[in-house]
């Protein structure tokens, strides 16, 4: 996650940044206008796929996003939804078990 | 997470004001002549960091949606309550400040890495501008399409501080045979070998002054969300080219063949991005400069109001990529007009708050509608566009009531 930390390694060494920082967490500007680091913490999901058939999509369509998204989409026939399970796999890279994709795409097309 | 409060997203009756306006919400009573599924209900949350009662679309990688009622409270949209959506869920959930820098590489006689520091002692621009999802609103397209089902929520305006685009690329000396810039952020793709979030914009359009790099909106730093510290803003144009967590731009001497450019976020090249449904075999062009809409914000479909009374309305208006020239309202489903009157002028890219004391309607259903043209006279359309992405929705929209 903290990809900053590897950024500020590759910058050392580089001009020296022409900041005025008051202390390691803000850097302020001309004008007072001043910008504070920040650390939060993203809520998880927990969320599965509802139902007894449910165990291919869990398995296979929680990586990258939660089910929130999926579980508020409108009513689509199987075409549709075989057509974007594979988008998932061929374009986003999902690491998708081919024997899975049919009972993805059942799933999603009875709800 | 994705629990949480749940109550139906249509189907709110009432005047909105405010908190008031949670007490007015009730079971959807089929007023629109739409069924609702349980996956069309709408979910708040308060669980995310910087962010106040939103809309839950979804909780990784977050897409919040803006509860209309936010929009009836100003022509600024608060920090806390602006939209958010993120493509790719390894988003950074720290950033220092004294270390993030901004690499600006490729085509150019000087590749720089810029710090916070040297940003924030450049020449500095500001302005109001509107920032909008393309798929704003598609969950009312029909036939309905995939994606984000948002309501109108997924859009918001602030005033942005930051530096021209063009001051930092003419420091890095772009060279002569540049074509484009391509912007990227801290987000990263949680698989390998996927695309990773990137947008790029013509060399022109990127040196034209106006386009930002901005770190503060409404006289703060960013919500993390929202893209701390650094964010593209492509004022007129739709939200997918205004990057979040700027830290990378890619000066490219050929056009872009990457995936987010290339192949998404694509419209037809039609009037209106229209096709019909099922149509295949048109032209399409990647989406870019926004169009004409205006809401009505002080009443909600399934409001109840007295018959014979004056109607006060009020709203927003935005004019897409131009000012807003005038707004008008029909509260005859279409049939006749009057003009609304225009308040404040917060500038070109802005929303704009409209006012308009409708005549008593007889009792019986009331069918209100406002639409805008803009400074160009491009006026919102009167039949709604489809495609099969849901982008780029200006319909002029309607609001039904019931006066007794
Ligand atoms: C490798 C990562 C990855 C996996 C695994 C994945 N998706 Fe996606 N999905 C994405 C990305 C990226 C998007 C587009 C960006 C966004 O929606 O934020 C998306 C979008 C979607 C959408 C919105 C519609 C659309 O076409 O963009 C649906 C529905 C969806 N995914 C369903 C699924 C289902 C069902 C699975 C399991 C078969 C799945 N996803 C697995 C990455 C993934």
């Amino acid at each position: 996650m903290n990809r900053t930390w590897i950024l500020a390694i590759a910058a050392t060494g580089l001009a020296a940044p022409a900041f005025a920082a008051s202390d390691a967490t803000t850097v302020t500007g001309p004008g007072g206008v001043t910008l504070r680091s920040v650390t939060v913490d993203l809520p998880q999901s927990d969320r599965e796929f509802p139902g007894t058939d449910a165990a291919a999509i869990n398995n296979n369509c929680l990586t990258c996003h939660s089910a929130g998204m999926v579980l508020r989409q409108p009513p689509f026939p199987r075409e549709k939804w075989a057509e974007i399970v594979n988008k998932m796999i061929q374009t986003y890279k999902a690491p998708i078990d081919a024997g899975d994709v049919p009972a993805i795409v059942d799933y999603l097309a009875k709800r | 997470m994705d629990q949480g409060h749940r109550v139906p997203m249509i189907g709110r009756r009432g005047f909105i004001a405010g908190a008031a306006a949670l007490g007015a919400l009730q079971r959807p009573t089929g007023a629109l002549g739409v069924m609702m599924r349980d996956g069309d209900e709408a979910v708040f949350t308060t669980a995310f960091p910087q962010k106040g009662r939103m809309i839950l679309q979804r909780t990784r990688p977050p897409l919040l949606e803006t509860p209309f009622e936010v929009f009836d409270q100003g022509v600024f949209t608060p920090n806390d309550r602006f939209f958010v959506r993120w493509h790719w869920a390894d988003i950074p959930e720290q950033v220092d400040v004294a270390t993030f820098t901004l690499k600006v590489h490729g085509h150019v006689d000087r590749p720089l890495t810029l710090g916070l520091g040297d940003l924030l002692a450049m020449p500095r621009i500001e302005y109001a501008a509107v920032n909008q999802c393309s798929g704003n609103s598609r969950s009312l397209f029909s036939p309905r399409v995939g994606g984000a089902q948002w309501r109108h929520g997924a859009m918001g305006n602030a005033r942005w501080l930051g530096v021209p685009l063009k001051a930092v690329l003419d420091r890095a000396g772009v060279k002569a045979g540049t074509v484009a810039i391509r912007a990227r952020g801290l987000d990263e793709p949680v698989v390998p070998d996927a695309p990773a979030f990137a947008k790029s914009l013509a060399i022109d359009h990127a040196r034209d002054g106006e386009v930002m790099i901005a770190f503060q909106m409404n006289g703060e730093q960013l919500p993390l969300l929202n893209g701390f510290p650094l964010r593209l803003v492509v004022p007129g144009w739709y939200s997918t080219y205004w990057v979040k967590m700027l830290s990378d731009i890619e000066v490219l001497a050929a056009a872009d063949d990457q995936y987010w450019t290339k192949m998404a976020y694509r419209i037809p090249d039609t009037p209106h991005a229209s096709v019909a449904p099922g149509q295949a075999g048109y032209a399409q062009v990647p989406i870019n400069r926004m169009v004409p809409r205006s809401f009505i914000t002080n009443l909600v479909d399934g409001a109840q109001v007295a018959a014979g009374k004056p109607l006060a309305l009020r709203g927003l208006a935005f004019g897409g990529d131009q000012g807003v020239a005038k707004v008008e309202v029909s509260a005859d489903g279409g049939g006749t007009w009057r003009q609304a009157q225009l308040a404040q002028d917060e500038g070109r890219y802005s929303f704009r708050q409209w006012h308009l004391a409708a005549p008593g309607p007889a009792a019986g259903p009331v069918r209100l509608m406002a639409r805008c043209t803009n400074t160009a006279g491009e006026t919102q359309p009167l039949e709604a566009n489809w495609n099969p992405s849901g982008f780029m929705r200006n319909v002029v929209e309607t609001t039904t009531l019931t006066a007794a």
